[in-house]
């Protein structure tokens, strides 16, 4: 029964704050007993699940530089209204991964340690950094939209003021640490299986990241049009459709080509748990998705444009599991699942994520960027209209 | 000690008694149960192949993996010889675990404060001029400790005098390029649980083909993007300029942007 004015009752709410505590539950088990009690870590398997959850997340969060990069830098302002979106997905996004990060240290107390004591001939103190200075590139790119919430003007103006070299900055750094996950691997050749390792393992983390990022962005802008709120007309959702598109027949060369030269196609020849891993991830991720974008009628339906970018999400998921996982066993002899205790932590923070989202999404001017601006904005430049931070016109520059 | 430290391990003297792993776990205070494997309570374990004991511990390399991967600098390659670790740094990554070629970290797992354990290639001894506890006790002379280049002539000496006896090849010389403890051996090491596919360049040098380009990405990644939102920036004020243009032709033209 619906009576108007209230609230609907949906199931969401109970399912994450279960989630969630199910989660804080595990968490608190994990920092009192230590990994090896909670988790199914060992000396063979120092990595798991929370790592994969790393990539994951830093790989969707891909939506906040590549949106940011195409609006201000290469100036496609038509999809300035998903801007902000992006940059909030982008921000939750590392502040979870930054969160499970230290909930899988060893010592989370000493998670401070890479600032103080460095080791630039590591790959994960360059991770480190790169987490450190982009969550906080994020951050800077966010606040304007709480400042504008509590019509705090003068920060936005000094943010204002550096917003180009931070955008700029921002995409460096998401560059350099989107392949830096990649770059994890490039160590251990002889543990990791030969489908996964490549010394090409950055480039390709790189290109998965900006097909996955993008999906990310039409997957959400899809789930908030159901919600009435469509920031997209079809069109710009289809060009964006495209560029998945062209990005998914990229990393197919790259890696089919990869897979020739290095001889590594000779494991796919016979079906065993690694080729089959690797089949599923190649089609599901990047050839079914690919063939789907190629037609008109799937990247102009909501309903074809969903499944198509659902798949490249899940076949990245696939991708990074199998890289972090499957391809670090030995099957069968020796194998990892995660424990009760690992997945409950990772579900309670993803749900954290989505908890956080909806509440930031009806309190801040999320999907407002073009109306709140204009009308603040006056005080900070002169110039034609445009919102706070998101555009910026040159003009800006030169009547300051 | 400018001198760097090795060990030799000879597989045809080695008679399998124990007297090295007993040695490093009364140096070490650890519970003196006998060992085939790696673990927190052995920093030395003796395995055995048919008639064949092969004595594992960390390498000691040259170009430590671990050393490099190790964010905080947790672990370091000393002068003397021995990779040493501050647990106190540690932040727990694990990192080193996942890329030692010889698979020789081992976790506090069950620790709420966990460390890695490993051989130290007794470092507090060396630094009092004493050789390690496992190369004085071994009564057959199977583990010889000394200078690194000085081992290597004795190694090579050895091989030579009886080609026979030995399989051509001092493991440690130049793998993952070069430890501190060198095998020689009857059979070839393949045969004895060795990596026999990991080559002469040191690991970090795999890592450092991405890394070396992170300055290059900033600097040439900054220009360019930087550039771009110039060029595009420029051509939407020059057709915003055009536009008014046309809707007021009187517009003094100094305003051109």
């Amino acid at each position: 029964m619906k009576i108007p004015g209230l609230p609907r009752i949906t199931g969401w709410h109970p399912i994450a704050t279960t989630l969630i505590l199910a989660g804080a539950m595990a968490a608190f088990a994990r920092f009192n007993y230590g990994l090896g009690a909670t988790t199914n870590l060992s000396d063979e398997f120092p990595w798991g699940l929370w790592i994969g959850f790393d990539f994951l997340g830093i790989g969707l969060a891909a939506s906040g530089f590549t949106i940011v990069a195409a609006v201000n830098l290469f100036h496609a302002k038509e999809y300035e209204p998903i801007v902000r979106p992006a940059i909030l997905t982008a921000f939750i996004g590392y502040l979870l991964v930054v969160l499970v990060l230290i909930i899988d240290l060893g010592r989370p107390d000493h998670f401070w340690h890479p600032l103080v004591m460095w080791n630039p001939h590591s790959v994960m103190c360059e991770i480190s950094w790169c987490l450190m200075l982009y969550t906080t590139v994020l951050s800077l790119e966010f606040a304007p939209i709480v400042l504008e919430k509590l019509n705090i003007v003068s920060p936005i103006k000094w943010i204002h003021a550096i917003s180009l070299p931070l955008m700029i900055f921002g995409v460096l750094l998401s560059t350099l640490h989107q392949s830096s996950f990649g770059s994890l691997y490039l160590i251990v050749p002889n543990r990791l299986h030969a489908l996964w390792y490549t010394p090409l393992l950055p480039v390709l983390f790189f290109i998965s990241c900006i097909a996955s990022g993008i999906s990310m962005v039409i997957l959400e802008s899809l789930i908030f049009a159901r919600g009435g709120r469509d920031l997209l007309p079809t069109p710009l959702r289809a060009n964006l459709a495209k560029i998945i598109a062209v990005t998914l027949a990229v990393y197919f060369v790259v890696r089919v080509e990869d897979l020739l030269t290095r001889g590594a196609w000779r494991e796919l020849t016979a079906l065993t748990y690694y080729s089959l891993a690797f089949y599923a991830e190649l089609l599901i991720g990047f050839v079914i998705p690919f063939v789907m974008l190629l037609m008109e009628r799937v990247r102009t339906s909501r309903r074809g444009l969903y499944a198509a970018t659902l798949l490249v999400v899940v076949g990245f998921a696939f991708n990074r599991m199998n890289t972090a996982i499957t391809g670090l066993e030995h099957y069968p002899t020796q194998t990892y699942f995660p424990s009760l205790i690992e997945v409950f932590i990772t579900l309670g923070i993803t749900a954290v994520g989505f908890s956080a989202f909806s509440f930031i999404v009806k309190y801040l001017p999320i999907f407002e960027p073009v109306v709140a601006g204009p009308r603040r904005r006056k005080e900070v430049v002169t110039g034609p209209p445009e919102p706070i931070f998101i555009s910026r016109e040159g003009g800006d520059l030169e009547s300051r | 000690m400018s001198q760097k430290k090795a060990m030799l391990i000879d597989l045809t003297l080695c008679v399998g008694c124990n007297a090295c792993q007993s040695a490093c776990k009364e140096e070490n205070q650890l519970p003196p149960n006998e060992e085939k494997y790696l673990s927190l309570t052995a920093y030395t374990a003796l395995d055995k192949y048919n008639d064949l004991y092969v004595r594992r511990m960390c390498q000691h390399c040259d170009v430590p993996t671990c050393v490099s991967v190790c964010p905080v600098g947790a672990l370091s390659k000393t002068e003397a010889g021995p990779v040493a670790y501050d647990g106190e740094k540690c932040i727990g990554c694990r990192y080193c675990l996942q890329a030692c070629p010889f698979h020789v970290p081992k976790y506090e797992w069950s620790s709420t404060k966990p460390r890695i354990q490993k051989c130290k290639f007794c470092a507090s001894r060396l630094a009092r001029g004493l050789q390690p506890a496992c190369a004085e006790a071994c009564p057959t002379g199977a583990t010889l400790f000394g200078d690194r280049e000085e081992l290597l002539v004795e190694a090579a000496r050895r091989i030579n005098a009886e080609p026979a006896r030995f399989v051509p090849r001092v493991y440690g010389k130049d793998d993952v390029g070069g430890t501190s403890m060198f095998y020689i051996s009857p059979v070839p090491f393949e045969q004895l649980g060795f990596d026999s596919r990991m080559g002469k360049t040191p690991m970090p040098m795999l890592t450092m083909s991405a890394l070396s380009k992170v300055p290059n990405v900033l600097s040439v990644g900054g220009v360019l993007l930087g550039g771009v939102w110039w060029i595009t920036n420029r051509r939407a004020k020059v057709q915003a300029f055009e536009a008014s243009q046309k809707k007021d032709p009187t517009r003094p033209p100094e305003d051109k942007p």
